[in-house]
């Protein structure tokens, strides 16, 4: 009996050393590839080529940086990214969490309908032409309302925050300011909004996330540079190294820096969302939650 | 003032109470109306020849002639099963490896670990499709670091350009999908894993259990049911695999077996501005799609009770 404890916490013991090890494996596996993308875009783009950027960043230049920061594009990128973030956020929470109250909302008849109008969009939909040929009859091509009206409604955002109204508002609150004559705008604007500080950041953050990398509506519904978010340019100098690639007599100092531009490219579009993800997670992990608990 | 007419105000008053609701409505409702409904109106030129001069409900009615194009092109066969490949191999590589990241994290005692290994494994879930291509293509090209430089060992030198080769393509896809995207989609196991009661554990420990005999027996069954809801929700969108990620994938070397349903629905409509051949494809992946779905439901309700509708 005693042998078969011991047995047993050695076992366990040997089972703890195998699941640190395991776990150093995988953080090496995930965050490597992002390390190497950081420390490439300021190393010597020879000694990258030639395999000599392992660990440290080893001949450091900026040049990379120096040429994004003399591209127009960047700035134009980044302007318009921000711009996009920023208003398609706004409207998507104005519109989620409005019609996620009105769907919380225990009395509202029709509730079911409308529900079912909206998860019916989520298994069926007109198709890419269909859709661009309404936004060409509405004016929209190569607008900001081309980037950010098309999933300005997340479905999923939309049951995410009806589950935690219908969860999180008390019902007698409800009840009991009906008695009294509070009408929804009201109870909308001076008891539910100030208890959803968690589900506003939720799905801000699932909509700002997915503006800022969004990139299917930009390269459908947009022609014209000047209008191209961060993600377009991200795809174009990506793709002039492509066709660069394809032809061997440019091997040489001209591809070489393009790979550098190219590294300094991804982090340039990549680092403000990597900056502030670990600082928001728990907002992240909670929209999560949220979400699973109606399946 | 008599019952009735107090009935009758208070009537009143809910309707003045609850037009707000559909004010609140209204804004949402005019979204979905205008940009998922309206589209699905315009689904009418798949069976048409559609011109622009004449406009949506003016052009010629063809019928299915269409679909019977696409059915008979020579594309047909690629890129269903292209399509096929890629998206049962992400569903079955894909799937499980969250699932063994969920209990690999709940096994780790020190919390500061635990946190950070939960941290740095969802980094790779906030960088943008775009970047993640541009890295695959630089890391995955000669002079691309570590990880080529490992590839090309154990190729025995042979790794050429990866990304030109279109036998790798599935691989490179599925793969980097897992880098992405298997921390954040573990969160959901480690959330029912974490509700699991101590006491079972205690008992266990009681009759001698060693971990994997807890992991086994208490950890693998008491994440089963929301595995099994997952695995048949992902079964349902099999045909509507990344768009983005395939189309920023694609280079004239690996388009044979890269190019999929949406990517070619993309080309033929708006690159080569075919409308009604393009629509008409389509349509038929997302008829596929409404009716695994509608499948995938069923099973669901029948085996879990736990349906999406």
């Amino acid at each position: 009996m005693a042998t078969a404890t011991n047995n047993r916490i050695r076992k366990d013991k040997g089972f703890n050393i195998a699941s640190w090890i395991i776990s150093a494996l995988i953080l090496i596996l995930v965050l490597y590839p992002i390390y190497f993308i950081l420390i490439a875009s300021i190393s010597n783009p020879d000694l990258t080529y030639a395999g000599k950027v392992y660990l440290v960043p080893k001949g450091i230049t900026f040049e990379g940086y120096r040429t994004l920061l003399q591209d127009a594009r960047t700035y134009v990128g980044y302007y318009n990214t921000i711009l996009y973030t920023a208003v398609g956020t706004l409207i998507s929470i104005c519109l989620t969490l409005t019609s996620g109250y009105a769907l919380s909302v225990p009395s509202f008849q029709g509730k079911r309908i409308i529900n079912f109008l909206i998860i019916f969009t989520m298994l069926f939909s007109g198709g890419l032409v269909p859709t661009y040929l309404l936004m060409q009859s509405l004016h929209m091509i190569d607008t900001i309302w081309g980037v950010v009206l098309p999933g300005a409604v997340g479905v999923w955002n939309l049951i995410i925050t009806r589950t935690f109204f219908e969860g999180n508002i008390p019902r007698e609150l409800f009840e009991s300011s009906q008695l009294d004559g509070c009408s929804h705008m009201r109870f909308f604007f001076s008891i539910v909004l100030p208890l959803s500080g968690v589900i506003i950041a939720v799905i801000a953050l699932f909509y700002g996330v997915n503006q800022w990398n969004g990139f299917f509506n930009a390269l459908i519904y947009l022609n014209n540079p000047n209008k191209f978010p961060l993600q377009l340019f991200l795809r174009e100098i990506l793709l002039q190294q492509e066709t660069m690639s394809m032809d061997p007599d440019l091997v040489g100092a001209m591809r070489y820096k393009a790979n550098l531009v190219k590294y300094a490219m991804i982090v340039v579009a990549s680092f403000p969302v990597l900056a502030i993800y670990p600082f928001l997670q728990k907002f992240f992990v909670k929209g999560v939650m949220i979400g699973s608990v109606k399946g | 003032m008599s019952y009735k007419g107090k009935a009758s105000r208070s009537r009143l008053r809910e309707l003045r109470r609850d037009y707000q609701i559909y004010l609140f409505l209204l804004p949402t409702i005019l979204y979905f109306i205008i940009f998922c409904y309206v589209p699905m109106g315009g689904i009418q030129i798949a069976f048409k020849e559609y011109s622009p001069m004449r406009g949506i409900s003016a052009s010629e009615w063809v019928g299915l002639d269409q679909f019977i194009r696409f059915f008979n092109s020579y594309q047909f066969r690629s890129v269903i099963l292209n399509t096929l490949e890629i998206s049962f191999y992400n569903l079955i590589a894909g799937f499980p490896i969250p699932i063994v990241l969920a209990l690999l994290i709940n096994q780790i005692n020190s919390s500061r670990l635990k946190k950070g290994l939960q941290t740095a494994t969802y980094a790779p879930h906030f960088i943008s499709v775009p970047a993640v291509v541009g890295m695959l293509v630089i890391m995955l090209s000669p002079g691309g670091g570590l990880l080529y430089n490992i590839i090309d060992f154990l190729t025995g030198g042979n790794a050429g350009v990866p990304m030109g080769k279109s036998g790798w393509f599935s691989t490179i896809y599925v793969v980097s999908g897992i880098w992405q995207h298997a921390g954040w989609d573990a969160i959901i196991y480690i959330a029912s894993l974490t509700g699991i009661s101590p006491d079972l554990y205690e008992a266990a420990e009681i009759d001698g259990a060693n971990k994997w005999q807890k992991i086994r027996y208490i950890d693998i069954p008491s994440i089963m049911p929301t595995a099994v809801i997952l695995l048949i929700m992902n079964a349902g969108r099999i045909m509507s695999v990344g768009f983005e990620k395939v189309l920023l994938m694609q280079n004239a070397m690996n388009l044979s077996r890269s190019e999929i349903i949406s990517t070619y629905v993309y080309k033929i409509g708006l690159i080569g501005m075919e409308f009604s051949y393009s629509t008409a494809i389509g349509l038929f992946n997302s008829l596929i799609n409404l009716l695994l779905m509608i499948l995938v439901n069923q099973i669901a309700k029948k085996y879990s009770n736990i349906s999406v509708w």
